[in-house]
């Protein structure tokens, strides 16, 4: 059986790795390229690499530490940031990506989904969606999480996916850098809403954090987190042999 | 040297790097006679079945590849490219394969549980069920990454490997010298660079 996978993200501004807390005061953090291969060799089981000033200054990705990490790390890697186009599918998956997430891109047209889908499969277009709970619904942000688009989050998911998504990253700008765990509930409601396999971001402050998030909500496949990560405070391999004595399958 | 047949599907910039990580010198080609004179083959190969043999087969590469398996060169098909050696192809209509290996490519849909995700598509372990050796630096418990949503089916006796996924899929194939993979080696860190290096090595055959 299909084990669940544990994914540090890389969010990357200039070149360099960074993390904000709920979205602000970014830490320079480390190189994508040292910092990829050390997860790699460290048991992670997928990487996904940001440019998450791309949406918001019209950045294009930085294609050449890609192509870097692609020709140094062999396990699959996700791209996403900026991706506007099919021709920004095409660029990043040149580059070595497997899949590219879409967030922003595919608010403003989301036939981008239906074109990306068509063109390279499913399996290679991931959604990503930024939820912050307002005034009780769930509620799409976009542009790094700082733009309200007023859209209720569920619905969007399901269009999402009925276009063509075929992997939903679902992160919870309420748990978001603030170490309590991931959002169960805003998770619960997206694994029941989609049949495609559903990643948790957000909120993820220690080992038992994963233990409880694939315990509560089974049908997850994946948890993502990245500072954490960075900072040491939790090890991959650490992480994987705990999840494995909870009975958790994982990759070892 | 290692020749990896471009025939206009996918993206091969992993494959290539990750032979170059384990010393394999790789050309990704189209020409016959550069085929030819390497000592090894790849095929490569994502998308759908009909589009794929299709494009081999315009471009005559069909007959070189299997030409070259004849030869008695090591020969391996990735995701796609193991299930193109196969006789028949159930994606959008049945297409004929290049017939190297005995069975056929069929939707996984109706064979596993409804509640499983199609495609099949993560790490997942490598149950092997007969010696050969493509497989044979793997540990018990090794896991390989899968993206598919059709399998190989009355593979009679090449089926090596399985990964179980609500029925034991086929996961790898060998019959002397040609043999396949339906995960990707090149996204499976260091137990798909093991395989890689399996058939890079004096042995394979």
């Amino acid at each position: 059986m299909i084990r669940k996978r544990i994914i540090p993200c890389l969010d990357v501004k200039n070149g360099r790795v960074v993390k904000g807390v709920q979205f602000e005061g970014l830490n320079d953090v480390s190189s994508p390229v040292e910092l990829a291969k050390y997860y790699s060799d460290n048991g992670a089981d997928e990487l996904v690499f940001y440019d998450i000033t791309a949406s918001f200054e019209e950045r294009a990705l930085f294609t050449d530490i890609l192509r870097e990490v692609a020709s140094t790390i062999f396990i699959p890697l996700t791209v996403g940031g900026g991706i506007n186009t099919v021709d920004d599918f095409d660029r990043v998956l040149k580059c070595g990506a497997d899949k590219v997430s879409v967030n922003s891109g595919a608010i403003k047209n989301p036939e981008l989904i239906n074109e990306a889908a068509k063109k390279y499969g499913n399996q290679c277009v991931v959604l990503s969606v930024d939820v912050k709970r307002v005034d009780g619904q769930f509620t799409v942000f976009a542009k790094g999480g700082r733009e309200n688009t007023g859209m209720e989050a569920i619905q969007w998911i399901k269009d999402c996916v009925a276009r063509g998504a075929g992997e939903v990253v679902v992160n919870s700008i309420d748990t978001d850098g603030v170490k309590e765990g991931f959002d169960l509930e805003m998770l619960e409601v997206v694994c029941d809403a989609v049949n495609v396999p559903v990643i948790a971001s957000g909120g993820a402050g220690c080992k038992e954090d994963f233990v409880t998030l694939f315990n509560q909500v089974p049908e997850i496949s994946a948890g993502l987190a990245a500072s954490i990560f960075h900072f040491g405070e939790v090890a991959i391999d650490d992480l994987k042999a705990e999840l494995d004595k909870k009975d958790i399958l994982v990759r070892l | 040297m290692i020749a990896i047949i471009d025939y206009g599907v996918g993206n091969l910039f992993s494959l290539s790097s990750s032979l170059k990580c384990i010393g394999a010198e790789s050309v990704i080609t189209a020409d016959p006679e550069v085929i030819r004179k390497a000592d090894r083959v790849i095929l490569p190969g994502v998308g759908a079945f009909g589009d794929a043999v299709n494009k081999l087969r315009e471009t005559g590469l069909d007959k070189i590849v299997i030409e070259q398996a004849e030869s008695g060169k090591p020969l391996m098909g990735i995701c796609l490219g193991m299930q193109l050696l196969f006789e028949k192809g159930y994606e959008y209509g049945v297409h004929e394969g290049l017939g190297l290996l005995k069975g056929n490519v069929v939707p996984m849909e109706g064979v596993i549980p409804e509640e499983l995700n199609i495609p099949h598509m993560g790490w997942n372990k490598l149950d092997i069920c007969r010696e050969n050796t493509l497989l044979r630096n793997i540990k018990e418990g090794d896991c390989v990454y899968f993206v598919h949503s059709y399998y190989a089916t009355d593979c009679d006796d090449s089926v090596i490997a399985t990964a179980e996924y609500g029925a034991n899929l086929t996961a790898a194939v060998q019959k002397g010298n040609v043999m396949g993979c339906q995960f990707h080696p090149e996204k499976s860190g260091k137990v798909g660079l093991n395989i890689l290096k399996a058939f890079n090595e004096e042995g394979i055959i």
